[in-house]
């Protein structure tokens, strides 16, 4: 009964800090191959970030280091921390991971082929020790997000389109009831128009769910678009960071990314290689 | 005609013997995707561990039973933790050789345990023809081979509802299609092989002790794995009920084979060509003939998955 009104400001306080934080963590494939050389980002309850870069900048490599399926692909964090909700979680098994309400949603979609969207979805409530009412319940909050796999519940997910399997993998993400989806490449070969659709859903679920999102992208003016926070990411570092309204607007990231400057169109190729130096790895 | 009837029905029952090693191989390509070469050394360890146990401690036949389950159970985990856990994610072409070398470890080892002697497994059931039947219907139906079909038919009923209806079940479908997002979504891969692997060992133990009571308990046991391949083309690797019906098919068509196909053959051949040949034991060759056809026309099998490729 005497809670005194301090603790309060101090919980609305932990509100805006990090769920996810990463600490200058480096990662070595196969022991030789050095793909992060310490990228440290944070991710704030509630909020969309956005991790941008080329391809082989060490994008998948920082969400894989996260939700810890390096292993199987014999990569190794050797150096730095990851911490979610302030408890290192380096060395939880995904399943542990899950539980704790981190999902991954891997880039290239990987439903499972021979099992029916349904079935699919279900698999993401493996975790779970929920009552078959609950399932249910939640099965159908997913197909409230994507009529579409409703109307497609039966079929085996091999066959359907790549946009349908995009959303069976987040809606099978989503059945594990997660705070936080480290959502890697979802713009991977869909069309501009379906793009728009997963990242509107994405919007919607981090508005009325409070879902987190760490977003993996090429994609960067989508992604900048919808994301609140931005880390562009080059050869294994963050180069830059950013409130995305600011990368968005931001000449550099326009001319590199877009090859937009203020003199118009330009090619990539001619850009690329001297500025960058220049500016950030200098 | 009664014939007729009484080599459908042996050939069938027979088939039903083919279908429960098939049910091996299944459990492990549903969840794994690959084929387990290891089978048949499993079916051999699981039959030689059982007599080796009556044998030596003088047990009956309840008390060797839950105790070979138990090395069984044991060697699927052992498994998991020695072969499968360092070659997770790897192509399935590895996983293949993995147990290629698995089973030649478990055959030596089982026979330096227990022995190479043919040994006697008696479980209590007579081969021979049921009275009731024979005086009303006049067919010759064997005890022992209705007996075995009556378990391997619980089996595939109690594994197909376990396959399609659980959440274990579907975690294994899962796992077969795509190791890392079955890990991703939070599936615990280590320990669905290890329930996969140990329900493979009951399996063979099952199917071990049903033809080591028929052929003797002996090295030749690990071949039985070769009869099961037919059946595996013709139902579908991935199909519980493939494995059935493709033992079905396949013993009662190399059964009729044998007895009806020799005679037409050979007086065709007499009359058009002039051939005069043997055509006798055509049973140990049908059932791969037929899964050559097979694999011309159907390669997924009867019930299996077809192959989903995108472009």
């Amino acid at each position: 009964m005497n809670t005194p009104a301090p603790t309060t400001t101090a919980s609305a306080g932990t509100a805006t800090a990090a769920l996810l934080r990463v600490n200058n963590i480096e990662v070595i494939y196969n022991h030789v191959i050095l793909v992060l050389k310490g990228v440290s980002l944070e991710v704030s309850e509630g909020s969309i970030v956005a991790l941008l870069g080329a391809n082989g900048a060490g994008k998948t490599t920082t969400l894989k280091a996260i939700s810890n399926l390096l292993q199987s692909e014999r990569g190794d964090v050797t150096k730095g921390s990851i911490e979610y909700r302030g408890t290192r979680i380096d060395r939880l098994n995904p399943s542990e991971l899950v539980r704790r309400g981190v999902v991954q949603v891997m880039e290239g979609r990987h439903c499972f082929q021979h099992l029916t969207i349904e079935e699919n979805l279900l698999t993401g409530a493996f975790t779970r020790k929920a009552s078959r009412s609950e399932i249910a319940a939640d099965l159908e909050r997913v197909y409230a997000y994507f009529p579409r796999l409703k109307v497609r519940r039966k079929s085996q997910s091999g066959y359907t389109s790549g946009g349908e399997q995009q959303m069976t993998a987040v809606g099978r993400a989503l059945m594990a009831r997660p705070d936080t989806i480290l959502l890697d490449e979802p713009s991977m070969g869909l069309a501009p128009q379906v793009v728009e659709e997963i990242f509107a859903i994405v919007r919607d679920l981090n508005a009325k769910e409070r879902v987190s999102f760490l977003l993996a992208e090429q994609n960067t003016m989508v992604a900048l678009r919808y994301a609140d926070y931005g880390y562009i990411l080059e050869n294994g570092r963050v180069v830059m960071e950013g409130a995305a309204e600011g990368l968005r607007t931001n000449e550099d990231v326009k001319e590199f990314y877009l090859g937009l400057s203020a003199a118009g169109r330009k090619n990539f190729r001619d850009a690329k290689h001297y500025r960058r130096r220049k500016r950030w790895l200098a | 005609m009664n014939f007729f009837f009484e080599v459908l029905i042996g050939g069938l029952l027979a088939g039903v013997m083919y279908s429960l090693v098939a049910l091996g191989f299944v459990l492990i390509y549903k969840a794994s995707g690959v084929f387990n070469f290891a089978q048949g050394a499993m079916v051999f360890l699981a039959a030689l561990t059982f007599v080796g146990l009556q044998e030596k401690f003088g047990l009956p036949l309840w008390g060797a039973f839950p105790l070979t389950l138990g090395v069984m159970v044991l060697l699927g985990i052992g498994i998991e933790r020695v072969v499968l856990r360092p070659l997770v994610n790897q192509p399935q072409i590895t996983l293949f050789m993995a147990t290629i070398g698995l089973a030649f470890f478990l055959e030596g080892i089982a026979q330096i345990v227990w022995g190479t002697d043919v040994r006697r497994l008696d479980l209590g059931l007579q081969d021979e023809p049921i009275e009731s039947i024979m005086t009303n219907f006049n067919l010759l139906v064997s005890k022992f081979d209705l007996a075995a079909a009556f378990v391997a038919g619980v089996l595939v009923a109690v594994l197909a509802v376990f396959f399609n209806k659980t959440r274990i079940g579907r975690a294994l479908r899962a796992v077969a299609d795509d190791h890392q997002a079955a890990l991703a979504v939070g599936i615990p891969l280590k320990q669905i092989w290890a329930i996969v692997w140990s329900v493979a060992g009951f399996v063979a133990l099952v199917a071990g002790l049903l033809w080591g009571a028929r052929n003797g308990v002996q090295f030749a046991l690990t071949f039985v794995a070769l009869k099961a391949l037919p059946v595996l083309i013709l139902g579908g690797f991935e199909s519980v009920l493939g494995a059935i019906v493709g033992g079905l098919i396949v013993g009662a068509s190399e059964k009729l084979a044998e007895v009806y196909l020799p005679a037409l053959m050979s007086e065709f051949l007499l009359k058009h060509y002039d051939i005069s040949i043997n055509l006798a034991g055509i049973e140990g060759w049908f059932a791969y003939m037929l899964a050559l056809v097979f694999l011309l026309v159907r390669p997924e099998g009867l019930f299996g998955e077809r192959h989903i490729d995108r472009v």
